[in-house]
């Protein structure tokens, strides 16, 4: 006890480890607080039958019951959870691969780069939250695209697109795919503001000198792409991946059906159970995606 | 030879690659911008407008109309001013509790040191909704581990509708996307080299002072990027807002009740069957009243954002 309050007797490291937990402190206090205590209750409201009344919590023990309940019973929840899943599965290699192509774009000398920087990340600002929310029922926005005739162009254009690509010997599959990705545009540029960030920022620390060196052996802009930047930047294929994943799972339709679950039908157990099922349905995807990922990933040390 | 050059492959593929890109990013601006434009244009539309087929950008008859009823409906300067001190006061609270829980990772090593900052991880994977539903219960009886009612007598205190959800996440780095703060700060401070921290300590800088007078100044764009983020991430959050601040008025609340008002205040007057157009018209406007102010921020600080960004190291 008394060397731990004569601080000058310590060593410097010993000095600047104590110093790091009083750093860490005030997040460890909130993590132990808002994180883990909840975390652990959630997981013991999924196991019990909870009701409230004026008392507080009436928590009693039930096993998988609520489980059961919502992967059999609730006619809701397999549909939307698979729905979210199936979502994300199409829209996350799309964000991906954009946002990628975009950072390249951006990062090239032309004129009005930096207007251009701003206007492509004004969507970070813009898309989230409840602005999202109304924007998709917004009803002017679906009369202005029919008097002005965007609707019919948008749709005449993918044709067009879809035969071309139909006789180039493309799968259906894969046409379908792609042009629905036109069609969905907005909402594809919308989310991939900040994986555009950090794919610019990644492409910003490769040093000149490999691009010269490639240029001098006659490579062209193409080959520079595949060998130079890509390798380069896919550790942050991988970051960016899980960025757009859990992005695209932190506020969904599941998450409304957990809400009201648990705010507007008050079946805090059920709801609960809903959430870890949600959870480990994430984490398996994270998990499946990142080993995916990181066996291709190229690092530079 | 300049003929020899006017053909050259390379001088059109260059060229030809240039009208593919400046035609790509037009176009994809254009996108992202379309609905704010037609936002603003609807905005200033006189109801007759709305069904006009010759209008389309530019409104025949201008009216303020639109921002005087959902101005009222909205309650908008006093949600704006709610929205800003919420955003400010977490925004702060949360740049300090990163910034100081990002050094102690990066630079500041103690046993266990690894462990919890997985923990951080873990913060960032774990779906907010997972836990919602015990913080919540916690708030609305807040205890802090049964010392409050030792104070109060008995009674624990309920936290919801104030600020204070807000401020002890924020303070206590556990806030809204908290975990990514502290990685970009982790990330950051690390790529600062160590000579800089260990020249301060040689000259008998203490930890505290290595910080604040070495380490932060030269954190900035770390830090304009957490507090850009922050601040806009809060003003747009309803994820929390709406489940914390039922009946405040912030921004996140009053717009997602704008449509139901908005029916409500239409029914009640001369025009008893609301047309869904209209109501539309008046919430899009609500919208824009809503984004307009970030927008005017962004437009200040998006060229020192957009520099710093990319020095900040989020890459690591």
């Amino acid at each position: 006890m008394k060397s731990l309050l004569r601080l000058d007797r310590r060593s410097y490291n010993q000095q600047k480890a104590l110093m790091g937990f009083f750093y860490v402190l005030p997040w460890l206090l909130g993590f132990i607080f808002f994180f883990l205590v909840p975390l652990l209750s959630s997981l013991r409201y999924s196991l019990s039958s909870v009701q409230a009344n004026s008392d507080g919590l009436i928590i009693h023990f039930s096993g998988l019951k609520n489980y059961i309940e919502a992967l059999t019973v609730n006619t809701e929840f397999n549909r939307t959870l698979a729905d979210a899943i199936l979502n994300m599965v199409i829209n996350v290699p799309l964000i991906v691969i954009f946002s990628l192509f975009l950072a390249v774009l951006l990062n090239q000398k032309f004129i009005g780069r930096s207007l251009a920087r701003s206007i492509f990340f004004l969507p970070v600002i813009l898309a989230s939250g409840v602005i999202l929310s109304l924007e998709s029922t917004s009803l002017i926005q679906a009369v202005n695209e029919q008097n002005a005739g965007a609707g019919a162009i948008r749709g005449l254009g993918t044709f067009e697109l879809e035969g071309l690509m139909l006789d180039a010997g493309l799968s259906e599959w894969v046409v379908n795919y792609l042009t629905s990705a036109v069609s969905r545009i907005y909402s594809i540029v919308s989310q991939s503001g900040v994986q555009i960030l950090i794919f610019l920022a990644g492409i910003q620390t490769i040093s000149p000198q490999l691009y010269e060196a490639s240029k001098m052996e006659g490579a062209t802009g193409y080959e520079a792409f595949w060998k130079i930047t890509f390798p380069m930047v896919s550790p942050l294929i991988l970051v960016n991946t899980i960025y757009t994943i859990i992005d695209s799972f932190s506020n969904n339709t599941m998450t409304d059906l957990i809400r009201e679950t648990g705010f507007t039908q008050f079946n805090f157990g059920l709801s609960s159970a809903m959430a870890w099922l949600y959870f480990a349905a994430v984490a398996l995807i994270l998990a499946v995606s990142s080993y995916l990922i990181s066996r291709k990933v190229f690092y530079y040390d | 030879m300049h003929a020899n050059r006017l053909v050259s492959l390379e001088r059109w593929k260059k060229w030809i690659w240039s009208f593919v890109r400046l035609t790509l990013i037009a176009g994809l601006s254009f996108v992202i911008l379309y609905p704010v434009l037609q936002k603003i244009s609807t905005a200033f539309k006189d109801k007759s407008d709305l069904y006009s087929p010759i209008v389309v950008w530019l409104p025949e008859h201008y009216t303020l109309d639109n921002f005087i009823k959902a101005i009222g409906i909205m309650d908008y300067w006093q949600a704006l001013l709610n929205t800003f001190t919420l955003s400010a006061l977490t925004t702060l609270l949360t740049a300090m509790s990163c910034a100081l829980a990002g050094y102690g990772f990066a630079r500041l090593k103690f046993k266990g040191s690894q462990l919890l900052f997985a923990c951080v991880i873990l913060t960032i994977l774990v779906p907010p909704i997972t836990i919602l539903i015990p913080v919540y219960l916690n708030l609305k009886d807040f205890s802090l581990m049964g010392l409050i009612p030792l104070l109060t007598g008995g009674k624990s205190v309920n936290l919801l509708n104030t600020y204070w959800p807000f401020i002890l996440t924020s303070a206590t780095a556990n806030s809204l996307k908290a975990g990514l703060y502290i990685f970009i700060f982790r990330q950051f401070f690390r790529g600062i080299p160590k000579e800089v921290e260990e020249a301060a300590y040689i000259d008998g800088a203490g930890v505290g002072k290595t910080f604040f007078r070495i380490m932060l100044p030269n954190a900035i764009p770390s830090i304009v990027t957490v507090l850009l983020f922050s601040f806009v991430w809060q003003w747009n959050d309803s994820f929390f807002t709406t489940t914390y601040l039922t009946s405040s008025k912030v921004m996140a609340t009053q717009l997602g009740s704008l449509p139901y008002n908005l029916q409500i205040m239409l029914e009640d007057g001369a025009n008893s069957k609301a047309d869904p157009f209209y109501l539309s018209m008046v919430q899009d406007t609500g919208i824009l009243l809503a984004i307009l102010p970030l927008m005017i921020i962004y437009l200040f600080v998006q060229r020192y954002f957009v520099e710093s960004i990319e020095r900040t190291g989020i890459v690591g």
